[in-house]
């Protein structure tokens, strides 16, 4: 169970937060002109790597913000946080 | 059985407090300090219990939580009893009542034992072969297996006990009191670090504290007094604090632990009563100090097995520290050096040791010669070939190694014996380590697995004998040595320490120690709670088994209670020896946590009862109370089922509400939908996005219903939302969607459209809704507030009015979700009960009757409104549930929209919702059964299932909701409900069965 520093509160137990899957992914700015299949790549695809991971989390018992982390899912270890908006500090 | 083996000079056991206890109903004495095994072992009890496959006769084995054999049940209270507790762990206590296991009838006389002479026919992978087939005699072996197969009774009532959970924040947590966990604490609370010792035992000081041994000297006093001059030290930190009786569960990443206090267990029964029984610790430490020790190896040879056989080191342990024998006539045998401390300790308190079997060609350790001059005999290069009595061993053979150790060579000699001291060295416990998710290396010289340095997880350490140190002055000054690295010291009070120890030189070790018979005719168990042997493992290598899970599964070697503490290594050195690979490439079984078990108390806590989840219930929830209602649980919610009356049942109650509202007047506490409060200039624009239809034209003052999808086109919930102002906005979700909307909104609202000027807030809580409806609402209403212009002119549906209930400000709504005339009374939930019985009594002429969310729904089923979570499942589309006016096409995106012409939302053949009458109208459908067309065609194709179904009281005929493949074409069409012992037929209809002009809105 990790401790998250969430760039609001500061660090928090994991507990408080909870995960909305992978970051980044932009929700298209005319859905319209899309193909089924653009559109279901948006919609449904999503990567699961062991290894250096971008993620949404949410202050869900907490401030209730929603930010940017990057995370080594075979570790845990987490090498960001950072606000929505915001370009990731690692690569 | 009444001999008495305690010796007289003891250090650590009261003798002056005798208790009393019970022993498979036999009244013993003990003395406190005693664990339940050194109370036996001094009443010369060695036979605890039988094993698990074979019925083996077993005894006490070791003095800790590895013990594998001496597993008890402890009392026979239904709601006390505690299965599966190790004699070796428990204290002794007034009263305690202990009882062997996995036998029956009696520990001395064992049905099951007769498996022990059919062991030839039950190898490993026997149940996975046998109890394969026939398929249908599944049910008789299970009954054969659980009935054997013992492991303890589970308690049958619920556990009067109270358990506690503690969150606790430091810098430095040290697990383990023994030498180097105390150094270790020593060093962090000198330094002023927030420091947790906690260690499992009732004392401080580990093995170390009865090592009354001139060979052992640290600062030129005998080490363990130099140890308890430490541990009083402790005392002078008061950023300190030491937890006995505290064992470790686990260890998960970012140092977060989990340990189990035990607070009571020790006290007799009397004593415990109002007290917590155990509490679990979740420790955060900024610094793991991980201090576990070690524990010692058997020795893998022919039966093994038998009580009287102990680990050298336990022997050891009885004697110095509980001042118990463990044998009158014992002998030891060995690969190391350990065993002849037991030797000399047993000689110091007027027990010789008869001889020491040694594998070893020779050993010239200080410890070896203090045991030779008190004139002990070894038996160099000698093995034990195999052991004799069944109850208890009586004697052991013995033979001459080969010069390679694989063989034995010459004759048997046979000694008598009443206990057998075994050492086979001495195994790191790195459980904890690799539960966090650090890595172990192999190392070669005394085959151990120890933690890498260089894959340790940041911010933990392992210092002594579990980081692989086993000699006391590489312990010592290691630990001393490395902790001012990790806690950044630059000096220490232990700086120039002296420490004199033997040093040990002279190693050999054989897993699978050879024997002059085949191994087949041999039975040298390696894990004694599985009765998982040295041939089962063999055998499953030859079955093709390689990899060390797959033959721990088969062999089940290691996956008993004690996780298979004594039993891995041994598994692993023969499995490396037989297919001739290195043991740091093979690695190890996965140690997972708890590694001891927890109780369930202590992984519940408080959380039991009515504390086990909240309860949400609404301002008018007394009146409900007050009037009968039964409830149901909608989430969190409580809310009312309905009112019976006279001894009404639930049907009779809601046939009878459900008609009054429709008659006359009903009343509904609606308390419990979510309300979210949207204010921000750019609140009009977020509707639209978040809705499926317009919203931006809705005039100030009226209220408009909205579908709210998910971004792949399903319908995920659905309420009125009413506009307060220009840029303000309330919206109501449903009861159980309450929290997931206000969640998902706001996630939109921070993460895609943060450019929009919009807030949430969730008002469901301060807010009550009181819901009149029926065709004398607006009469009922009209009398509480009397100032306000109810004609349809100027409050019609769909619109809203700001107005005061005595002084007291309150919105109501003029909107429906019954069909008829009704209003939604809001008011600050303070005041709601308040206006509740104002409405009673302004109803009361009019026969106003409270319902509740049974005939709610049955309102709304006969007016074909869905209920979100009940006609929809999270794979409907707004056009699979016929609502296809409520997309907004011209509207440009909103959340959903462009998943509604994907491939798969366009089919035709979608399942959709339709409504079901049934050929004879008394007929109710269950909820959930399956419609088919054609009963004979097999397989039956299910067309779709029944959603809402009710019995109407005001069409005197049963309705339904449905979804169904094609439904929307399908319109007239019978079809078939398949139930166990009939079918019903039913037509598919519209889903509007009552006022389908919608007339009673404005009646
Ligand atoms: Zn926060």
């Amino acid at each position: 169970m990790f401790i998250i520093n969430c760039p609001y509160c500061g660090e928090r137990d994991q507990t408080e937060f909870s995960c909305g899957g992978e970051a980044h992914i932009e929700r298209p700015k005319q859905p319209t002109e899309l193909s089924d299949d653009q559109w279901a790549e948006y919609l449904f695809m999503r990567k699961n790597i062991k290894g250096v991971q971008f993620e949404r989390w949410n202050h869900a018992h907490g401030c209730r913000k929603w930010f940017n982390m990057v995370r080594d899912t075979s570790n845990d270890k987490i090498q960001a946080v950072y606000k929505m908006g915001e370009k990731p500090p690692v690569k | 059985m009444s001999k008495n083996l305690r010796i007289n000079k003891n250090n650590f056991i009261d003798q002056t407090t005798r208790i009393s206890f019970k022993f498979n109903g036999q009244k013993l004495f003990g003395y406190k300090g005693d664990t339940l095994a050194s109370a036996l072992l001094a009443n010369n009890i060695h036979l605890v219990g039988r094993s698990f496959k074979y019925h083996r006769p077993r005894g006490i084995m070791t003095c800790g939580s590895e013990e594998p054999n001496a597993i008890v049940q402890i009392g026979n209270d239904p709601s006390l009893t505690d299965p599966n507790v190790r004699a070796t762990e428990i204290e002794l206590y007034e009263g305690l009542d202990a009882s062997s296991q996995n036998c029956w009838p009696s520990v001395n006389f064992d049905i099951g034992g007769i498996n022990n002479f059919l062991s030839p026919l039950l190898p490993a992978g026997f149940y996975y072969k046998t109890f394969m087939w026939p398929a249908s005699f599944w049910e008789k072996y299970e009954y054969f297996i659980r009935h054997s197969a013992g492991l303890g009774k589970a308690p049958t009532k619920s556990d009067p006990d109270i358990y506690d959970h503690q969150y606790s924040h430091c810098d430095v947590l040290v697990v383990g009191g023994g030498i180097s966990g105390i150094i270790s604490a020593k060093l962090s609370a000198e330094k002023g670090l927030d420091t947790i010792l906690i260690d499992d035992k009732s004392f401080l000081g580990g093995s170390t504290i009865y090592q009354e041994n001139e060979c052992y000297k640290i600062n030129s006093v005998n080490s363990n007094k130099w140890l308890a001059n430490e541990i009083e030290s402790l005392k002078n930190y008061p950023n300190l604090l030491v937890k006995n009786r505290t064992s470790l569960a686990a260890f998960h990443g970012y140092n977060y632990l989990l340990a189990r206090e035990s607070l009571t267990d020790h006290l007799s029964v009397n004593e415990r009563k109002g007290k917590v029984r155990q509490r679990l610790w979740k420790i955060r430490a900024k610094k793991v100090i991980i201090a576990s020790g070690s524990i010692e190896r058997p020795l893998i040879f022919s039966n093994n097995d038998r009580p009287g056989i102990i680990l050298s080191s336990s022997i050891k342990k009885y004697i110095d520290y509980y001042g118990v024998k463990t044998g009158e006539n014992i002998s030891l045998f060995t690969n190391n050096d350990s065993a002849y401390e037991a030797a000399i300790s047993l000689y110091k308190s007027g027990v010789k040791v008869n001889v020491i079997v040694d594998i070893r060609k020779n050993s010239d350790s200080l410890i070896v010669k203090e045991a030779l001059e008190l004139g002990l005999k070894v038996l160099w290069e000698s093995s034990v070939v195999d052991t004799q009595g069944y109850k208890r061993i009586k004697s052991f053979e013995v033979m001459k190694l080969s010069d390679d150790g694989y063989n034995v060579v010459g004759n048997r000699s046979k000694y008598s014996c009443d206990c057998l001291g075994i050492s086979g060295g001495w195994t790191p416990m790195v459980h904890l380590f690799t539960q966090s998710g650090g890595k172990l290396k192999f190392r070669n010289e005394d085959n151990v697995f120890i933690p890498d340095e260089n894959k340790t997880p940041s911010n933990q350490i392992s210092v002594g004998s579990c980081n692989g140190e086993f000699k006391l002055n590489e312990i010592v000054v290691n630990t001393i040595e490395n902790l001012k690295s990790f806690l950044s010291l630059n000096n220490s009070c232990y700086d120039g320490i002296k420490i004199i120890c033997p040093d040990e030189k002279s190693k050999r070790n054989i897993w699978l120690l050879p024997s002059d018979k085949p191994i087949g005719k041999t039975k040298p168990f390696l894990d004694f709670q599985n009765d998982s042997t040295a041939k089962d493992v063999k055998l499953a290598l030859r079955e093709g088994f390689k990899s060390i899970e797959h033959v721990k599964r088969y062999t089940t070697t290691g996956m008993g209670t004690d996780q298979g503490k004594l039993s891995n290594m041994h598994a692993l050195g023969i499995i490396a020896d037989t297919t001739g690979t290195n043991m740091g490439e093979l690695g190890t079984t996965t140690f997972r946590p708890p590694y001891t078990p927890l109780t369930f108390g202590a992984i519940v806590g408080r959380n039991v009862g009515k504390f086990f989840d909240h309860t949400r219930k609404t301002a008018i929830h007394n009146w409900h109370v007050k009037n009968k209602a039964e409830f149901e649980n909608v989430g969190h919610w409580k809310r009312p089922w309905y009112f019976p009356k006279n001894g009404e049942n639930m049907h009779q109650a809601v046939q009878r509400e459900s008609k009054a509202a429709r008659d006359s007047a009903g009343i509904l506490d609606a308390s419990t939908l979510g309300k979210i409060d949207i204010q921000g200039t750019d609140s009009s624009e977020f509707l639209n996005r978040i809705y499926t239809n317009a919203w931006s034209k809705l005039e100030i003052g009226k209220c408009r219903y909205g579908l709210m999808l998910n971004e792949d086109g399903m319908v995920y919930d659905d309420g009125v939302t009413t506009r307060l102002g220009e840029n303000h906005y309330i919206m109501t979700t449903t009861t159980g969607g309450a929290a997931n909307v206000l969640s998902k909104l706001e996630d939109y609202l921070q993460t895609e459209w943060p450019e929009l000027d919009v807030y949430l807030t969730t008002v469901t809580d301060q807010y009550s809704t009181i819901s009149i409806c029926g065709p004398n609402s607006k009469k009922i209403l009209a009398k509480i507030v009397p100032g306000l212009d109810l004609s349809d002119n100027n409050f019609p549906h769909m619109s809203f009015k700001n107005t005061k209930i005595s002084n007291v400000n309150c919105r109501i709504m003029r909107i429906s979700f019954t069909g008829e005339h009704s209003y939604e009374i809001n008011i600050q939930s303070n005041y709601a009960e308040d206006v509740w019985i104002k409405c009673m009594e302004a109803g009361k002429e009019f026969n106003l009757t409270p319902y509740g969310t049974e005939t709610m729904h049955l309102l709304r089923a006969e007016k074909g409104f869905i209920i979100t979570g009940q006609d929809t499942d999270g794979t409907l589309t707004p056009s699979d549930l016929q609502m296809d006016w409520i997309i907004g096409k011209r509207k440009f995106d909103f959340i959903g929209k462009r998943s509604l012409y994907r491939s798969d939302t366009i089919r035709e053949d979608r399942k959709q919702l339709v409504g079901l009458l049934t050929e004879d109208p008394k007929e109710v459908l269950e909820e959930g059964a399956q419609l088919v067309e054609n009963i004979n065609k097999k397989p039956i194709e299910m067309l779709g299932h029944v959603t809402s179904s009710y019995f109407s009281p005001n069409l005197n005929k049963s309705i339904a909701l449905a979804v169904v493949k094609s439904g929307k074409k399908l319109k007239g069409k019978k079809l078939i409900v398949p139930m166990e012992n009939k079918n019903i037929n039913v037509t598919i209809t519209d889903t509007v069965f009552y006022d389908k002009e919608n007339k009673r809105l404005n009646a």
